[in-house]
């Protein structure tokens, strides 16, 4: 695995795409994917809205990425259960790829939440009225009135500093703050495992063959 | 025995029986008992490992399989209708070989879609714990199975340490009380429940499918319902092993067997929620008001009973929800109040992981035989996996959905997704057997409207949308 780099403070555009359930099929396209390789994935991104038709590079105006007030953006704001079906990590490396580091999102699919922290990506839950809040504070100027996210503190500070408080499974965080190797870690427990499995080969000796 | 004591549903039991060490922080480190592979994201994960220096912890427990790339058209091999498909087939079967696992290749008698084989050969079993590179991983809870998806990043991890860092989802029972309806199946059952309550109603939960309607299912059926657990944005789903489940699994391939068999069916008894444990949230739902059901959006909470008309989403209260509906009208070409029923089609599919198994095949046959597709009506019909396919042949039932008109495929994912090879084309009204009608997800413009198998082949049959029996017909 890459180093990952670590995530402590994070200051940025924001951009809204407030539909709910997202999923990782519109984030990254199956046909989008191509190679055998996590890498080449940004252009694919939202590839279906982005582009005007399928396989194009033809940027469609109507789709906000393409606004170039919202050019550079690393934030994401996004309607509930983001990024729920595929398992895919293409759509998290697609993201990764495109620029953004934080997804602010009521809910998320749970397969992609832990897909983003193990690949550097910060996802943050809020409720849906603060999200609409901080899309309303941006609005107009993105790139003049960013928003910061401080997983330190467990804060996004909107434009003008007020901050709302989220909170993040310690572990989680720790994998960001730090960019931990987690296999690494996990190996360091092989005597654990080692035992667990020789016990359980007295209970389940089917399962080892 | 479980080293559990108190009143405990079948999620504490499963968890216990799998938990290596409490990480803290809400966190256990489970062991995993299977990891199963597939040519779309297998090779990553597998090269992941090989770059980083690190090895399989146990290549035996470990499988591949080619299903989400590989053509199904008759006489397929290497090559594929998806542009650079022949390289992750290629890859995967490089990585394969490298890592020592078993691997079910192109031409492999066992060779099929990850979710139909895995239970199939008995490498999934009551109680265990398989992972995979694939969210629709949840189907196995249908034989007992603590079953989920995972990215390529933690099959890395999972098959280089045999456990997952894994957060204990919250416990949600479904009970499903009375009886089904003639002409009422497991799809039916699911789409119903995500349609009452939402596609994210399952999110931060292991759904326990409980009650008469889902004792009385086949582990087949059963797993069509647990396989749309993840549409329900579920961790997993699952049902209690019982003698269904414990019939099924004798016999096959890598099950338990012999003196081996006692000690795993002693075990799989043990394997249920206690009569008084208590669930962090409890649904019930009459199954006996259960319609043969149709989604006419882009989400599966988009559903309705056949014969019911499209709704309006002006007299939707929740904003984003109101905006999902308009946006899936638009794509689907429909308008609020519109019938579903009699709604013209371009093309019918049975297949995938959620409903292409022999009792799938032989419910949608037994509605087809001496009946003819209509005219204009592109149908396809792709067994799950190789042994499903020749099973149904020497049944006779290939020949059934030829005479129809259906086309008969080898085993594999098909178009159930769309990755760039076949497609029934942009525009084109499909009726699935499938567990997503996502946009775009058959291909780009594709609109699908997700059914029973048996509501496929009535409709395919009728050209329109239709349920098995006359008496809702509306064109
Ligand atoms: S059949 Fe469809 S849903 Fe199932 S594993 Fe294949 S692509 Fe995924």
């Amino acid at each position: 695995m890459e180093p990952l780099s670590p995530l402590r403070r994070h200051t940025g555009i924001a951009v809204p795409l407030l539909r709910n359930n997202i999923d990782t099929d519109a984030i990254i396209p199956s046909r989008e994917m191509k190679r055998v390789s996590k890498h080449g994935l940004g252009e694919g991104l939202f590839a279906a809205w982005r582009y005007t038709l399928p396989g194009s590079r033809e940027a469609d105006p109507a789709f906000i990425l393409n606004d170039p007030a919202y050019r550079g953006a690393s934030i994401l704001l996004a309607g509930a259960n983001f990024g729920c079906g595929s398992s895919r990590e293409h759509a998290v490396w697609a993201l990764h790829e495109y620029g953004f580091r934080v997804i602010i999102a009521p809910s998320f699919g749970s397969i992609f939440y832990s897909n983003c922290v193990r690949n550097g990506i910060l996802p943050v839950e809020l409720d849906e009225a603060a999200i609409a809040r901080l899309a309303g504070a941006v609005a107009g100027d993105p790139a003049g009135r960013p928003l910061t996210v401080d997983l330190e503190a467990g804060q996004v500070l909107d434009p003008e500093g007020r901050a709302l408080g989220f909170t993040i499974n310690p572990g989680h965080r720790r994998m960001l703050m730090e960019g931990l190797d987690v296999i690494g870690l996990t190996l360091e427990r092989a005597a654990d495992i080692d035992a667990f499995e020789q016990a359980d080969r007295q209970r389940r000796p089917w399962i080892y063959r | 025995m479980l080293p559990v004591t108190m009143a405990s549903t079948l999620l504490d039991k499963l968890w216990a029986l799998h938990c290596v060490a409490d990480l803290g922080d809400g966190e256990s480190l489970l062991n995993i008992d299977r990891v199963f592979l597939h040519e779309r994201t297998g090779s990553i994960a597998l090269q992941g490992l090989a770059d980083a220096g690190r090895a399989l912890r146990d290549p035996g427990r470990v499988f591949c399989t080619m299903d989400h790339i590989v053509d199904t058209y008759p006489g397929r091999g290497d090559e594929t209708a998806m542009p650079s498909g022949r390289d992750f087939i290629v890859a995967t079967r490089a990585a394969a070989r490298e890592a020592g696992i078993r691997l079910f290749d192109v031409r492999d008698p066992q060779q099929g879609i990850v979710h139909v084989i895995s239970p199939e050969l008995g490498i999934a079993l009551p109680g265990s714990t398989v992972v995979c590179p694939d969210s629709h991983t949840c189907t196995l809870g249908g034989l007992g199975a603590l079953a989920w998806g995972i990215g390529s990043t933690e099959a890395e991890h999972a098959m280089a340490t045999g456990t997952l860092r894994v957060r204990k989802p919250r416990s949600l029972r479904v009970t499903f009380d009375g009886e089904l309806a003639p002409g009422v199946t497991a799809k039916d059952m699911i789409l119903h429940l995500i349609g009452r309550e939402g596609a994210g109603g399952g999110a931060g939960h292991a759904v326990e499918f409980a009650g008469n309607a889902v004792r009385a299912l086949s582990v087949e059926a059963r797993m069509t319902l647990c396989n749309m657990a993840v549409e329900f944005s579920a961790f997993t789903g699952f049902v209690a092993p019982d003698a269904t489940a414990a019939a099924y699994v004798e016999g096959r391939e890598y099950a338990p067997s012999g003196s081996e068999l006692a000690l795993a069916r002693a075990h799989w008894r043990e394997l249920f929620s206690d009569v008084d444990a208590r669930f962090d949230r409890e649904l019930v739902i009459d199954a006996s008001a259960i319609a043969p059901t149709v989604t006419w959006g882009t989400s599966p909470e988009h559903c309705l009973p056949i014969g019911e008309p499209v709704p309006d989403p002006a007299s939707e209260a929740d904003p984003a929800r109101r905006e999902g509906m308009r946006k899936a009208l638009g794509y689907m070409g429909l308008a609020p109040g519109q019938q579903l029923a009699g709604l013209p089609i371009d093309g019918a599919f049975i297949g995938s992981c959620t409903n292409s198994r022999l009792s799938d095949l032989r419910a949608a046959a037994d509605f087809l035989r001496g009946k003819r597709v209509a005219p204009g009506v592109s149908a396809v019909c792709v067994p799950g996996s190789t042994t499903v396919k020749r099973a149904a042949e020497a049944e006779g039932i290939d020949r059934v959905f030829r005479d129809a008109g259906f086309s008969w495929r080898e085993a594999g994912c098909s178009m159930c997704f769309y990755a760039g090879g076949e497609t029934f084309g942009a525009g084109k009204r499909v009726i699935s057997s499938t567990n997503r009608n996502f946009e775009g997800r058959q291909g780009p413009g594709t609109r699908t409207h997700l059914a029973s198998p048996v509501t496929v082949a009535a409709s395919a049959v009728a050209g329109h949308i239709t349920r098995a029996e006359r008496r809702v017909e509306a064109a």
